[in-house]
Protein backbone atom coordinates (compact mmCIF):
# COMPACT_ATOMS: atom_id res chain seq x y z
CA UNK A 1 0.00 0.00 0.00
CA UNK A 2 2.49 2.26 0.81
CA UNK A 3 4.07 1.24 -1.64
CA UNK A 4 1.66 2.71 -4.82
CA UNK A 5 1.21 5.70 -2.46
CA UNK A 6 4.84 6.48 -3.34
CA UNK A 7 4.26 5.67 -7.14
CA UNK A 8 1.36 7.87 -6.86
CA UNK A 9 3.29 11.06 -5.55
CA UNK A 10 6.42 10.12 -7.94
CA UNK A 11 4.21 10.95 -10.43
CA UNK A 12 2.27 13.28 -9.36
CA UNK A 13 5.84 15.23 -8.57
CA UNK A 14 4.73 15.79 -5.00
CA UNK A 15 7.61 16.72 -3.79
CA UNK A 16 8.88 18.79 -6.61
CA UNK A 17 5.36 20.84 -6.21
CA UNK A 18 6.00 21.15 -2.67
CA UNK A 19 9.37 23.14 -3.46
CA UNK A 20 8.32 24.92 -5.94
CA UNK A 21 5.41 25.85 -3.95
CA UNK A 22 7.83 26.88 -0.86
CA UNK A 23 10.05 29.41 -3.53
CA UNK A 24 6.82 30.79 -4.86
CA UNK A 25 5.49 31.79 -1.56
CA UNK A 26 8.87 33.04 -0.62
CA UNK A 27 8.55 35.25 -4.05
CA UNK A 28 5.63 37.62 -2.79
CA UNK A 29 7.90 38.12 0.13
CA UNK A 30 9.17 41.88 1.13
CA UNK A 31 13.22 42.00 0.22
CA UNK A 32 15.43 41.80 3.03
CA UNK A 33 17.95 44.13 1.22
CA UNK A 34 19.05 47.43 2.62
CA UNK A 35 20.02 49.22 -0.84
CA UNK A 36 23.31 50.26 1.03
CA UNK A 37 24.55 53.64 -0.40
CA UNK A 38 21.15 55.16 0.01
CA UNK A 39 19.86 53.89 3.18
CA UNK A 40 22.16 52.46 6.60
CA UNK A 41 21.97 50.39 9.16
CA UNK A 42 21.93 51.67 12.64
CA UNK A 43 25.04 52.32 14.43
CA UNK A 44 26.09 52.27 18.25
CA UNK A 45 28.02 54.75 19.19
CA UNK A 46 30.71 52.32 20.37
CA UNK A 47 31.46 51.71 16.57
CA UNK A 48 35.07 51.34 15.96
CA UNK A 49 35.75 53.06 12.96
CA UNK A 50 38.79 55.62 11.77
CA UNK A 51 40.97 56.60 14.71
CA UNK A 52 41.40 60.10 16.36
CA UNK A 53 42.98 62.47 17.88
CA UNK A 54 41.13 64.79 20.49
CA UNK A 55 41.90 67.85 22.27
CA UNK A 56 40.73 69.60 25.10
CA UNK A 57 38.22 72.29 24.63
CA UNK A 58 40.62 75.31 25.26
CA UNK A 59 43.14 73.56 22.12
CA UNK A 60 45.50 71.55 24.03
CA UNK A 61 46.18 68.12 22.47
CA UNK A 62 44.75 65.32 25.27
CA UNK A 63 47.39 62.48 24.29
CA UNK A 64 50.12 62.88 26.82
CA UNK A 65 52.53 60.23 25.53
CA UNK A 66 52.56 57.94 27.95
CA UNK A 67 52.40 55.06 24.97
CA UNK A 68 50.04 52.74 26.82
CA UNK A 69 48.09 52.57 23.59
CA UNK A 70 51.18 51.65 21.57
CA UNK A 71 51.95 48.79 24.05
CA UNK A 72 48.33 47.52 24.48
CA UNK A 73 47.84 47.65 20.31
CA UNK A 74 47.56 43.50 19.73
CA UNK A 75 48.94 44.17 15.80
CA UNK A 76 51.26 46.53 16.87
CA UNK A 77 49.83 49.62 14.49
CA UNK A 78 50.92 52.42 17.12
CA UNK A 79 54.10 54.31 16.80
CA UNK A 80 54.59 57.22 18.85
CA UNK A 81 57.89 59.48 19.60
CA UNK A 82 57.86 61.82 22.31
CA UNK A 83 59.71 64.98 24.08
CA UNK A 84 59.14 67.36 26.49
CA UNK A 85 57.56 70.75 25.60
CA UNK A 86 58.42 74.39 25.68
CA UNK A 87 55.53 74.24 28.92
CA UNK A 88 57.81 71.48 30.51
CA UNK A 89 55.17 68.88 29.64
CA UNK A 90 55.50 65.72 27.70
CA UNK A 91 54.40 65.94 24.12
CA UNK A 92 54.35 63.50 21.10
CA UNK A 93 56.41 64.48 17.97
CA UNK A 94 55.17 61.46 15.91
CA UNK A 95 51.93 59.71 16.45
CA UNK A 96 51.05 57.30 13.44
CA UNK A 97 48.55 54.47 12.89
CA UNK A 98 48.81 51.82 10.36
CA UNK A 99 45.59 51.25 9.33
CA UNK A 100 46.50 48.36 7.04
CA UNK A 101 47.87 47.04 10.67
CA UNK A 102 45.19 47.76 12.72
CA UNK A 103 42.09 45.40 13.25
CA UNK A 104 39.98 47.94 14.71
CA UNK A 105 39.64 46.38 18.52
CA UNK A 106 39.56 49.07 20.82
CA UNK A 107 42.02 48.22 23.21
CA UNK A 108 44.22 51.78 22.26
CA UNK A 109 40.97 53.95 23.41
CA UNK A 110 40.22 51.84 26.56
CA UNK A 111 43.91 52.23 27.82
CA UNK A 112 44.12 55.53 26.74
CA UNK A 113 43.70 57.51 30.26
CA UNK A 114 43.02 61.33 28.75
CA UNK A 115 40.33 59.77 26.68
CA UNK A 116 42.60 61.09 23.53
CA UNK A 117 42.75 58.44 21.04
CA UNK A 118 39.22 57.72 20.42
CA UNK A 119 37.46 55.68 17.05
CA UNK A 120 34.77 57.78 15.65
CA UNK A 121 31.79 56.32 13.63
CA UNK A 122 33.34 56.78 10.32
CA UNK A 123 33.68 53.72 8.20
CA UNK A 124 33.47 55.10 4.74
CA UNK A 125 36.93 56.05 3.31
CA UNK A 126 40.36 54.43 1.27
CA UNK A 127 43.17 55.17 0.14
CA UNK A 128 44.35 55.42 -3.15
CA UNK A 129 47.99 55.97 -2.96
CA UNK A 130 50.57 53.25 -0.99
CA UNK A 131 51.22 55.84 2.02
CA UNK A 132 48.04 57.07 2.39
CA UNK A 133 47.28 54.05 5.22
CA UNK A 134 49.67 55.83 7.71
CA UNK A 135 47.53 58.06 9.81
CA UNK A 136 49.75 60.88 10.87
CA UNK A 137 49.61 62.89 14.22
CA UNK A 138 48.09 65.66 11.91
CA UNK A 139 45.72 63.86 9.93
CA UNK A 140 44.12 62.17 13.42
CA UNK A 141 44.06 65.73 15.13
CA UNK A 142 42.14 66.80 12.00
CA UNK A 143 39.72 63.77 12.31
CA UNK A 144 39.52 64.67 15.91
CA UNK A 145 38.85 68.45 15.65
CA UNK A 146 36.18 67.50 12.56
CA UNK A 147 34.00 65.66 14.04
CA UNK A 148 34.28 66.56 17.62
CA UNK A 149 30.52 66.82 18.11
CA UNK A 150 29.41 63.63 16.69
CA UNK A 151 32.95 61.44 19.04
CA UNK A 152 31.42 63.93 22.37
CA UNK A 153 28.11 62.73 21.39
CA UNK A 154 29.36 59.61 21.52
CA UNK A 155 31.11 59.48 24.57
CA UNK A 156 28.31 61.20 26.45
CA UNK A 157 25.88 58.25 25.26
CA UNK A 158 28.43 55.52 26.86
CA UNK A 159 29.92 57.48 29.91
CA UNK A 160 27.58 55.40 32.03
CA UNK A 161 28.61 52.44 30.75
CA UNK A 162 32.02 52.90 31.71
CA UNK B 1 1.47 57.59 -49.24
CA UNK B 2 0.32 56.01 -52.21
CA UNK B 3 3.16 56.43 -54.70
CA UNK B 4 5.24 54.09 -52.19
CA UNK B 5 2.54 51.90 -52.87
CA UNK B 6 2.36 52.46 -56.88
CA UNK B 7 6.24 51.83 -56.48
CA UNK B 8 5.91 49.09 -54.52
CA UNK B 9 3.29 47.18 -57.01
CA UNK B 10 5.53 47.83 -59.80
CA UNK B 11 8.54 46.23 -58.27
CA UNK B 12 8.92 42.34 -59.88
CA UNK B 13 6.59 39.92 -57.19
CA UNK B 14 10.02 37.79 -56.57
CA UNK B 15 11.20 41.23 -55.46
CA UNK B 16 8.18 41.77 -53.33
CA UNK B 17 8.01 38.55 -51.79
CA UNK B 18 11.82 38.57 -51.13
CA UNK B 19 11.97 41.61 -49.45
CA UNK B 20 8.32 40.92 -47.06
CA UNK B 21 9.89 37.82 -46.12
CA UNK B 22 13.13 39.60 -45.19
CA UNK B 23 11.17 42.07 -43.51
CA UNK B 24 9.56 39.50 -41.54
CA UNK B 25 12.94 37.72 -40.72
CA UNK B 26 14.17 40.94 -39.41
CA UNK B 27 11.33 41.57 -37.15
CA UNK B 28 10.61 37.97 -35.66
CA UNK B 29 15.00 38.31 -34.86
CA UNK B 30 14.70 41.67 -33.16
CA UNK B 31 12.02 40.64 -31.30
CA UNK B 32 13.56 36.98 -29.99
CA UNK B 33 16.84 38.63 -29.47
CA UNK B 34 15.35 41.76 -27.43
CA UNK B 35 13.42 39.00 -25.68
CA UNK B 36 16.00 37.31 -24.54
CA UNK B 37 18.02 40.63 -23.49
CA UNK B 38 15.22 41.32 -20.63
CA UNK B 39 14.79 37.71 -19.69
CA UNK B 40 18.41 37.88 -18.77
CA UNK B 41 16.96 40.38 -16.36
CA UNK B 42 13.82 38.92 -15.46
CA UNK B 43 15.60 36.30 -14.68
CA UNK B 44 17.64 38.14 -12.20
CA UNK B 45 14.93 39.82 -10.98
CA UNK B 46 12.61 36.76 -10.18
CA UNK B 47 15.10 34.23 -8.79
CA UNK B 48 16.35 37.61 -7.04
CA UNK B 49 12.49 37.66 -5.28
CA UNK B 50 12.64 34.38 -4.32
CA UNK B 51 15.59 34.80 -2.39
CA UNK B 52 14.31 37.69 -0.92
CA UNK B 53 16.48 39.84 -2.52
CA UNK B 54 15.87 42.98 -5.19
CA UNK B 55 17.75 41.68 -7.99
CA UNK B 56 19.88 44.51 -10.49
CA UNK B 57 18.69 47.78 -9.76
CA UNK B 58 21.35 50.38 -10.72
CA UNK B 59 21.56 50.82 -14.16
CA UNK B 60 18.74 52.80 -15.57
CA UNK B 61 15.23 53.29 -13.86
CA UNK B 62 14.45 49.59 -11.73
CA UNK B 63 17.93 48.01 -13.36
CA UNK B 64 16.36 48.04 -16.98
CA UNK B 65 19.37 49.08 -18.17
CA UNK B 66 20.98 45.82 -17.22
CA UNK B 67 20.66 44.01 -20.13
CA UNK B 68 22.60 46.52 -22.35
CA UNK B 69 24.83 47.00 -19.68
CA UNK B 70 26.07 43.22 -19.80
CA UNK B 71 26.18 43.51 -23.90
CA UNK B 72 28.22 46.47 -23.87
CA UNK B 73 30.67 44.69 -21.22
CA UNK B 74 30.96 41.52 -23.17
CA UNK B 75 31.08 43.38 -26.95
CA UNK B 76 34.61 45.39 -25.46
CA UNK B 77 36.21 42.32 -23.46
CA UNK B 78 38.46 40.13 -25.34
CA UNK B 79 37.81 36.66 -27.41
CA UNK B 80 41.10 34.41 -26.25
CA UNK B 81 41.50 31.20 -28.02
CA UNK B 82 42.87 28.23 -26.15
CA UNK B 83 46.72 27.61 -28.30
CA UNK B 84 45.88 23.82 -28.64
CA UNK B 85 42.53 24.42 -29.22
CA UNK B 86 41.00 23.59 -33.14
CA UNK B 87 40.74 27.27 -34.24
CA UNK B 88 38.28 26.75 -36.91
CA UNK B 89 35.73 24.42 -35.09
CA UNK B 90 36.35 26.63 -31.61
CA UNK B 91 34.90 30.23 -33.56
CA UNK B 92 31.84 28.11 -35.22
CA UNK B 93 30.55 26.19 -32.47
CA UNK B 94 29.11 29.66 -30.74
CA UNK B 95 27.23 29.99 -34.00
CA UNK B 96 26.46 26.39 -34.40
CA UNK B 97 24.10 26.58 -31.40
CA UNK B 98 23.20 29.97 -31.78
CA UNK B 99 21.70 29.68 -35.59
CA UNK B 100 18.95 26.51 -35.11
CA UNK B 101 17.56 28.48 -31.66
CA UNK B 102 16.96 31.93 -34.19
CA UNK B 103 16.22 29.55 -37.38
CA UNK B 104 13.29 27.64 -35.21
CA UNK B 105 11.22 30.28 -35.17
CA UNK B 106 10.45 30.27 -39.04
CA UNK B 107 7.78 27.85 -38.59
CA UNK B 108 6.56 29.21 -35.23
CA UNK B 109 2.73 31.13 -35.88
CA UNK B 110 2.79 34.04 -33.38
CA UNK B 111 -0.91 34.26 -34.66
CA UNK B 112 -3.79 33.39 -36.95
CA UNK B 113 -1.91 34.58 -40.25
CA UNK B 114 1.79 35.83 -39.00
CA UNK B 115 4.36 32.80 -40.00
CA UNK B 116 7.02 33.05 -41.56
CA UNK B 117 6.87 30.07 -43.36
CA UNK B 118 3.84 27.96 -43.28
CA UNK B 119 5.24 24.48 -43.75
CA UNK B 120 3.35 21.37 -43.61
CA UNK B 121 6.30 19.71 -41.80
CA UNK B 122 7.16 22.20 -39.41
CA UNK B 123 6.97 19.81 -36.48
CA UNK B 124 9.48 17.81 -37.93
CA UNK B 125 11.83 21.21 -38.85
CA UNK B 126 11.57 22.27 -35.20
CA UNK B 127 12.77 18.49 -33.98
CA UNK B 128 15.63 18.45 -36.73
CA UNK B 129 16.82 22.10 -36.04
CA UNK B 130 16.87 21.72 -32.04
CA UNK B 131 19.12 18.76 -32.54
CA UNK B 132 21.22 20.66 -34.35
CA UNK B 133 21.88 22.84 -31.95
CA UNK B 134 23.57 20.20 -29.70
CA UNK B 135 26.77 20.23 -32.11
CA UNK B 136 27.27 23.74 -31.35
CA UNK B 137 27.73 22.61 -27.43
CA UNK B 138 29.47 19.26 -28.26
CA UNK B 139 31.91 20.99 -31.04
CA UNK B 140 32.56 23.69 -28.12
CA UNK B 141 33.25 21.17 -25.83
CA UNK B 142 36.06 19.47 -28.27
CA UNK B 143 37.49 21.98 -29.94
CA UNK B 144 38.59 23.89 -26.65
CA UNK B 145 40.79 20.96 -26.20
CA UNK B 146 40.19 21.25 -22.39
CA UNK B 147 39.47 18.38 -19.88
CA UNK B 148 36.40 20.38 -18.33
CA UNK B 149 34.81 21.28 -21.59
CA UNK B 150 34.95 18.10 -23.22
CA UNK B 151 33.43 16.17 -19.94
CA UNK B 152 30.93 19.04 -20.27
CA UNK B 153 30.12 18.65 -23.97
CA UNK B 154 30.25 14.33 -23.08
CA UNK B 155 27.02 15.04 -20.45
CA UNK B 156 25.44 17.24 -22.52
CA UNK B 157 25.57 14.90 -25.40
CA UNK B 158 24.24 12.14 -23.86
CA UNK B 159 21.75 13.91 -21.71
CA UNK B 160 20.72 15.43 -24.84
CA UNK B 161 20.31 12.42 -26.70
CA UNK B 162 17.97 10.69 -24.02
CA UNK B 163 16.31 13.67 -23.50
CA UNK B 164 15.31 14.25 -27.65
CA UNK B 165 13.85 10.73 -27.36
CA UNK B 166 11.38 11.33 -24.98
CA UNK B 167 10.62 15.03 -26.71
CA UNK B 168 9.55 13.14 -30.05
CA UNK B 169 7.41 10.76 -28.31
CA UNK B 170 5.21 13.40 -26.06
CA UNK B 171 5.02 15.34 -30.06
CA UNK B 172 3.76 12.10 -31.55
CA UNK B 173 1.14 12.03 -29.29
CA UNK B 174 0.02 15.90 -29.99
CA UNK B 175 0.39 14.98 -33.89
CA UNK B 176 -1.80 12.35 -32.98
CA UNK B 177 -4.46 14.88 -31.89
CA UNK B 178 -4.00 17.25 -33.81
CA UNK B 179 -3.55 15.51 -37.11
CA UNK B 180 -0.85 17.52 -38.59
CA UNK B 181 2.58 18.57 -38.64
CA UNK B 182 1.79 22.21 -39.39
CA UNK B 183 2.38 24.36 -36.05
CA UNK B 184 -0.25 26.52 -37.03
CA UNK B 185 -2.76 23.79 -37.88
CA UNK B 186 -1.95 22.27 -34.22
CA UNK B 187 -2.92 25.62 -32.66
CA UNK B 188 -6.14 25.38 -34.55
CA UNK B 189 -7.28 22.25 -33.29
CA UNK B 190 -6.80 23.16 -30.05
CA UNK B 191 -9.25 26.22 -30.58
CA UNK B 192 -12.79 26.73 -29.38
CA UNK B 193 -12.03 26.81 -25.37
CA UNK B 194 -9.73 26.16 -22.55
CA UNK B 195 -10.87 22.38 -22.91
CA UNK B 196 -10.16 21.98 -25.94
CA UNK B 197 -6.45 22.33 -25.41
CA UNK B 198 -4.31 19.69 -25.65
CA UNK B 199 -2.74 20.00 -21.99
CA UNK B 200 -5.79 18.75 -20.39
CA UNK B 201 -5.94 15.29 -22.21
CA UNK B 202 -2.09 14.96 -23.10
CA UNK B 203 -1.36 16.25 -19.15
CA UNK B 204 1.19 13.60 -19.07
CA UNK B 205 2.70 14.23 -22.02
CA UNK B 206 2.94 18.07 -21.49
CA UNK B 207 4.79 17.21 -18.23
CA UNK B 208 7.34 15.01 -19.77
CA UNK B 209 7.76 17.78 -23.04
CA UNK B 210 8.59 20.34 -20.18
CA UNK B 211 10.98 18.50 -18.01
CA UNK B 212 12.88 17.61 -21.10
CA UNK B 213 13.29 20.38 -23.15
CA UNK B 214 13.95 21.97 -19.91
CA UNK B 215 16.96 19.60 -19.75
CA UNK B 216 17.18 20.21 -23.89
CA UNK B 217 18.53 23.65 -22.94
CA UNK B 218 20.48 22.52 -20.25
CA UNK B 219 19.16 24.11 -17.69
CA UNK B 220 19.08 24.10 -13.80
CA UNK B 221 18.15 21.41 -12.52
CA UNK B 222 19.98 19.26 -15.60
CA UNK B 223 22.66 22.08 -16.21
CA UNK B 224 25.43 18.95 -15.65
CA UNK B 225 27.11 20.07 -18.84
CA UNK B 226 27.90 23.68 -16.91
CA UNK B 227 27.97 22.21 -13.66
CA UNK B 228 29.91 25.06 -12.21
CA UNK B 229 30.16 23.26 -9.02
CA UNK B 230 32.17 20.26 -10.75
CA UNK B 231 33.42 21.07 -14.34
CA UNK B 232 33.82 25.23 -13.80
CA UNK B 233 31.72 26.27 -16.46
CA UNK B 234 31.57 23.11 -18.75
CA UNK B 235 31.79 23.50 -22.67
CA UNK B 236 32.38 27.07 -22.31
CA UNK B 237 34.55 27.02 -20.12
CA UNK B 238 37.19 28.78 -22.38
CA UNK B 239 35.05 31.19 -24.19
CA UNK B 240 35.28 34.92 -23.65
CA UNK B 241 33.58 37.80 -24.59
CA UNK B 242 31.34 37.74 -27.65
CA UNK B 243 31.63 33.86 -28.33
CA UNK B 244 30.82 33.75 -25.03
CA UNK B 245 27.54 36.26 -25.49
CA UNK B 246 26.29 33.62 -28.82
CA UNK B 247 26.47 31.30 -26.24
CA UNK B 248 24.45 32.73 -23.67
CA UNK B 249 22.32 34.52 -26.10
CA UNK B 250 21.74 30.55 -28.03
CA UNK B 251 20.83 29.29 -24.40
CA UNK B 252 18.11 32.00 -23.79
CA UNK B 253 16.58 32.05 -26.86
CA UNK B 254 16.22 27.96 -26.53
CA UNK B 255 14.67 28.66 -23.46
CA UNK B 256 12.53 30.95 -25.44
CA UNK B 257 11.71 28.90 -28.42
CA UNK B 258 11.04 25.91 -26.04
CA UNK B 259 8.55 27.92 -24.12
CA UNK B 260 6.73 28.93 -27.64
CA UNK B 261 6.58 25.03 -28.61
CA UNK B 262 5.06 24.72 -24.94
CA UNK B 263 2.44 26.83 -25.63
CA UNK B 264 1.68 25.76 -28.97
CA UNK B 265 1.61 22.17 -28.40
CA UNK B 266 -0.63 22.07 -25.44
CA UNK B 267 -1.67 25.57 -24.29
CA UNK B 268 -2.93 26.22 -27.57
CA UNK B 269 -0.10 28.97 -28.58
CA UNK B 270 -2.38 31.95 -29.20
CA UNK B 271 -5.72 31.18 -28.59
CA UNK B 272 -7.68 32.44 -25.97
CA UNK B 273 -8.79 30.41 -22.89
CA UNK B 274 -12.12 32.39 -22.84
CA UNK B 275 -13.20 31.59 -26.22
CA UNK B 276 -15.67 28.76 -25.57
CA UNK B 277 -17.43 31.42 -22.94
CA UNK B 278 -19.95 32.56 -25.18
CA UNK B 279 -21.47 35.09 -22.53
CA UNK B 280 -17.80 36.65 -22.63
CA UNK B 281 -18.23 37.37 -26.54
CA UNK B 282 -18.79 41.27 -26.19
CA UNK B 283 -15.17 41.90 -25.03
CA UNK B 284 -14.23 40.35 -28.89
CA UNK B 285 -15.79 43.38 -29.82
CA UNK B 286 -14.01 46.48 -27.79
CA UNK B 287 -11.35 47.34 -30.00
CA UNK B 288 -7.88 47.45 -28.57
CA UNK B 289 -8.80 44.66 -25.59
CA UNK B 290 -10.63 42.06 -28.34
CA UNK B 291 -7.81 39.83 -28.25
CA UNK B 292 -8.81 38.92 -24.89
CA UNK B 293 -11.79 37.14 -25.90
CA UNK B 294 -10.63 36.44 -29.90
CA UNK B 295 -7.02 35.26 -29.38
CA UNK B 296 -3.73 37.05 -30.75
CA UNK B 297 -0.44 37.42 -30.12
CA UNK B 298 -0.40 38.73 -27.04
CA UNK B 299 -2.10 35.50 -25.62
CA UNK B 300 0.97 33.63 -26.97
CA UNK B 301 3.00 36.19 -25.63
CA UNK B 302 1.74 35.52 -22.20
CA UNK B 303 2.04 32.44 -22.40
CA UNK B 304 5.69 32.25 -23.52
CA UNK B 305 6.35 34.47 -20.45
CA UNK B 306 4.82 32.35 -18.15
CA UNK B 307 7.12 29.64 -18.78
CA UNK B 308 10.09 31.62 -19.15
CA UNK B 309 9.13 32.22 -15.22
CA UNK B 310 8.70 28.60 -14.53
CA UNK B 311 12.22 28.01 -16.07
CA UNK B 312 13.76 30.81 -13.30
CA UNK B 313 11.25 29.37 -10.72
CA UNK B 314 12.56 25.64 -11.13
CA UNK B 315 16.34 27.21 -11.59
CA UNK B 316 15.40 28.87 -8.30
CA UNK B 317 14.35 25.99 -6.61
CA UNK B 318 15.78 22.29 -7.51
CA UNK B 319 19.43 21.57 -7.16
CA UNK B 320 21.19 19.95 -9.63
CA UNK B 321 20.23 16.33 -10.56
CA UNK B 322 22.91 13.76 -10.03
CA UNK B 323 24.05 12.74 -13.78
CA UNK B 324 23.18 8.92 -13.70
CA UNK B 325 19.61 10.24 -11.87
CA UNK B 326 19.44 12.22 -15.09
CA UNK B 327 19.99 9.26 -17.52
CA UNK B 328 17.32 7.12 -15.26
CA UNK B 329 14.60 9.66 -15.94
CA UNK B 330 14.97 10.18 -18.88
CA UNK B 331 15.60 6.35 -20.23
CA UNK B 332 13.49 4.60 -17.47
CA UNK B 333 10.86 6.95 -16.64
CA UNK B 334 10.04 9.45 -19.38
CA UNK B 335 9.90 7.33 -22.46
CA UNK B 336 7.63 4.54 -20.84
CA UNK B 337 5.73 7.06 -19.64
CA UNK B 338 5.15 8.62 -23.51
CA UNK B 339 4.63 5.65 -24.72
CA UNK B 340 1.85 4.20 -22.54
CA UNK B 341 0.44 7.76 -22.99
CA UNK B 342 0.77 7.19 -26.84
CA UNK B 343 -1.02 3.98 -26.53
CA UNK B 344 -4.46 5.20 -24.44
CA UNK B 345 -4.47 8.16 -26.68
CA UNK B 346 -4.76 5.68 -29.54
CA UNK B 347 -7.54 3.99 -27.71
CA UNK B 348 -9.38 6.72 -26.68
CA UNK B 349 -9.08 7.85 -30.51
CA UNK B 350 -10.39 4.47 -31.57
CA UNK B 351 -13.25 4.72 -29.35
CA UNK B 352 -13.61 8.67 -30.36
CA UNK B 353 -13.47 10.07 -26.74
CA UNK B 354 -12.42 13.67 -25.72
CA UNK B 355 -10.84 15.59 -28.92
CA UNK B 356 -11.43 12.61 -31.58
CA UNK B 357 -15.60 13.06 -30.39
CA UNK B 358 -16.20 14.32 -33.37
Amino acid sequence: MNRAISYIKTFALWELLRGLSLTFRNFWRKPVTLNYPEEKTPQSPRFRGLHALRRYPNGEERCIACKLCEAVCPALAITIDSEVGEDGTRRTTRYDIDLFKCIYCGFCEEACPVDAIVETRIHEYHMERPGENIMTKDKLLAIGDRYDAMISADKAADAAYK
Amino acid sequence: MSAILEAWNALPPTVQYVSTVTFKIGLVTIGVILTVAFSTYFERKVIGSMQSRVGPNRVGPMGLGQPFADVIKLLVKEIVVPAESNRFLFVIAPLLSLIPALAAWAVIPLDDTFVIADINAGLLYVLALTSVGVYGVILAGWATNSKYAFLGAMRSAAQIVAYEIAMGFALVGVLMAAGSLNLGDIVRAQEGGVWNWFLIWLFPLFVVYWISGVAETNRAPFDVAEGESEIVAGFHVEYSGVAFAIFFLAEYANMVLISALTAIFFLGGWASPFEGLTFLAFIGEIPGIGWIYNGGFPWLFLKIAFFMYTFFWMRATFPRYRYDQIMRLGWKVFIPVTIVWIAVEAVLAWFKIGPWAA
